[in-house]
């Protein structure tokens, strides 16, 4: 396994401590075999191995919420890394044509495997420079506008639109809410349902609410294997409804929000495997199992019509959570007379102002 | 009306108000009443079971978030759905996602203007992903509306946040708001805790995006009625 196992600069989270104190002692007894000249390989190898079977203990069974640790991992693979990596002859274009250049978010022409397509992706930094440069990649209104209007471009040259999705979610900022943060994700969805070119979306770090979805309609769907896709960060939701930020563990686990339980509700295609230990141990790895799906699936929607492409497309989305198997039971008996549910609303109200006055003035 | 008489304040109203005040007396005629959501996740949060709130949960007996239906307004017919803010604050669920959509095949087929009143606090945490995706389901939706030249208009009450805002109600053709109401994609309080910067007065209010150019008119509760009227006799078919 050739993992990028040494201490140099790898940061470990808070449930990497076996994991980080292997990680020293094989650097120690490495050290001292430089020093002394004793043979330690033996030792090392060793080590390695029982640290190898420990990662895979470890990462095949991670709770939600070391799975969102994993994936704001300070080291993981970021957009950049991918354009540079899978991307060939990138040729990144800029601007909305209206206000600016959000750089949150990167629109690029490039090639992955033989096929010429745009990527559409978030941008984090890795220092803080490039962080406030494109502002944590919490994308603004511009960010979405120019992502659709380069989409738009794809569609007009046929060419097929892969988006990389990694933000903690769209910028809740004064200029946001100004320039229409709500209509430009609105917009991008709507025209995305329906963009005549076959579009793969894969979420490789943060999957953050409406700020991903954004970009993220798609033909598929994918999620790296320890990725997120939430309806809102884990934090946001204990504060809400824990009352506490500090629960974003159990909001973590009650928002099922890990590829293993999307494949199961069906909101995901596929789940791309990372390297052992997660994608930050194995840049490369990770990155081309990212591009074998997209090569892969790449194929597989060129070969659909465009017609049927769209018409599946609306299809899954229509789908998604449809509730017409569960229907309202008859309610038990309630001691004031229940409102029956089927009469129209008007009646209903009527109903309700006979049955007791005073609560339907309260409610109204 | 539920507006005050002195300072014109409009009071928040549920569903059924609202389908009184808007539709011509008696010619509501509610469809999908029955879906109720399959709670996809299983969610428990302290102990409370979203599976308990399901059915019926709703001050004004509302079983959901919303209600759609054939109506007539002011003798034109409309596909009519109205949020309902005191079903668990309004939040867009599988099952809101599911009745707009049936609404906005109901008035393709029938080729009716759909008027959707928004009242919502956006997407409903308890259904996780599944209610994020009601996001993409519901303007897809409206993609094919428009596709089939129907018209939409959409009217944003306080208050109108998150997901619904970042979704179909953004998307009308027209787009209305009554007089004051909150609107906007993050909370206010979001927005103080992430920048920390006190929020410029009457930031996010019908106002402030009817300057910004993001809604066609402020209309008072008591004139809805006859303008969405007058809109459709200009766009409707």
């Amino acid at each position: 396994m050739d993992n990028m196992q040494t201490t140099n600069g790898l940061q470990y989270l808070p449930f990497e401590d076996k994991i980080a104190q292997m990680d020293r002692q094989i650097e120690d007894l490495k050290r001292s075999a430089a020093k002394e000249g004793i043979d330690t390989s033996a030792e090392i190898r060793c080590l390695q191995r029982e640290e190898t079977s420990e990662l895979k203990k470890l990462y095949s069974s991670l709770n939600p919420w070391q799975v969102v640790q994993v994936s704001r991992h300070p080291q993981r693979p970021l957009l950049r890394d991918y354009l540079n990596y899978m991307v060939k002859d990138v040729r990144e274009l800029h601007g909305d044509r209206c206000f600016g250049d959000d750089r949150a978010i990167v629109t690029a022409l490039g090639q992955i495997g033989r096929e010429r397509v745009l990527i559409v992706g978030q941008e984090k930094g890795r220092d803080t420079k490039e962080k406030i440069a494109c502002n944590f990649g919490c994308p603004n209104p511009e960010g979405y506008r120019k992502a659709l209007a380069k989409m738009k471009l794809a569609e007009k040259f046929g060419l097929p639109v892969v988006t990389l999705i990694d933000t903690p979610g769209a910028f809740p900022g004064i200029g946001a809410e100004e320039r229409g943060q709500a209509q430009a994700i609105a917009v991008n969805m709507m025209e995305m349902s329906r963009l005549r070119v076959p579009i793969i979306s894969i979420v490789i770090g943060e999957g953050g609410s409406g700020g991903a979805l954004g970009i993220g309609v798609a033909d598929r769907l994918a999620l790296l294997e320890y990725a997120y896709y939430s309806v809102i960060s884990p934090e946001g939701c204990a504060a809400i409804l824990w009352r506490d930020g500090a629960q974003a563990p159990a909001a973590a686990e009650a928002l099922k929000l890990t590829g293993k339980h999307l494949l199961k509700l069906g909101v995901v295609d596929a789940v791309i495997p990372e390297a052992l230990g997660g994608a930050h141990r194995n840049v490369h790895d990770t990155i081309y199992n990212v591009e074998q799906y997209i090569v892969k699936t790449l194929r597989d929607l060129k070969r659909t019509k465009i017609e049927n492409l769209l018409a599946n497309r609306y299809k899954k989305l229509r789908s998604i959570g449809d509730p017409s198997q569960n229907v309202l039971r008859e309610k038990a008996p309630a001691a004031k007379p229940a409102i029956p549910d089927r009469l129209s609303a008007a009646a209903q109200l009527d109903l309700a102002r006979e049955s007791s006055p005073e609560e339907a003035l309260e409610t109204n | 009306m539920h507006v005050c008489p002195e300072c014109g304040y409009h009071f928040r109203i549920n569903g059924p108000t609202r389908v009184q005040q808007l539709a011509d007396e008696g010619s509501f005629e509610e469809m999908a009443a029955e879906l109720i959501s399959s709670d996809p996740l299983g969610f428990e949060s302290l102990g409370k079971k979203y599976a308990d709130r399901i059915g019926g949960a709703g001050k004004g007996g509302a079983s959901e978030a919303i209600l759609v239906g054939k109506a007539f307004i002011r003798g034109r017919g409309v596909m009519l759905a109205v949020m309902d803010f005191d079903f668990l604050g309004g939040s867009m669920g599988m099952v809101v996602g599911e009745k707009f959509c049936i609404a906005v095949d109901r008035a393709i087929a029938e080729s009716l203007p759909l008027v959707v009143v928004s009242a919502s606090g956006g997407a409903r945490m308890h259904e996780g992903v599944v209610s994020l995706g009601q996001m993409a389901k519901t303007s897809a939706a409206l993609a094919k509306l428009d596709e089939a030249g129907g018209l939409f208009i959409s009217v944003l009450t306080d208050p109108t946040t998150g997901g619904v805002t970042a979704s179909f109600a953004m998307l009308g053709d027209v787009i209305i708001a009554e007089p004051e109401a909150l609107i906007g994609f993050a909370g206010p309080r979001t927005i103080y805790q992430t920048i920390k910067i006190e929020l410029p007065k009457g930031f996010q209010r019908s106002e402030f995006l009817l300057e910004h150019g993001f809604v066609d008119m402020i209309v008072k509760r008591k004139d809805l009625r006859s303008e969405i009227g007058r809109l459709i006799d200009y766009c409707g078919k």
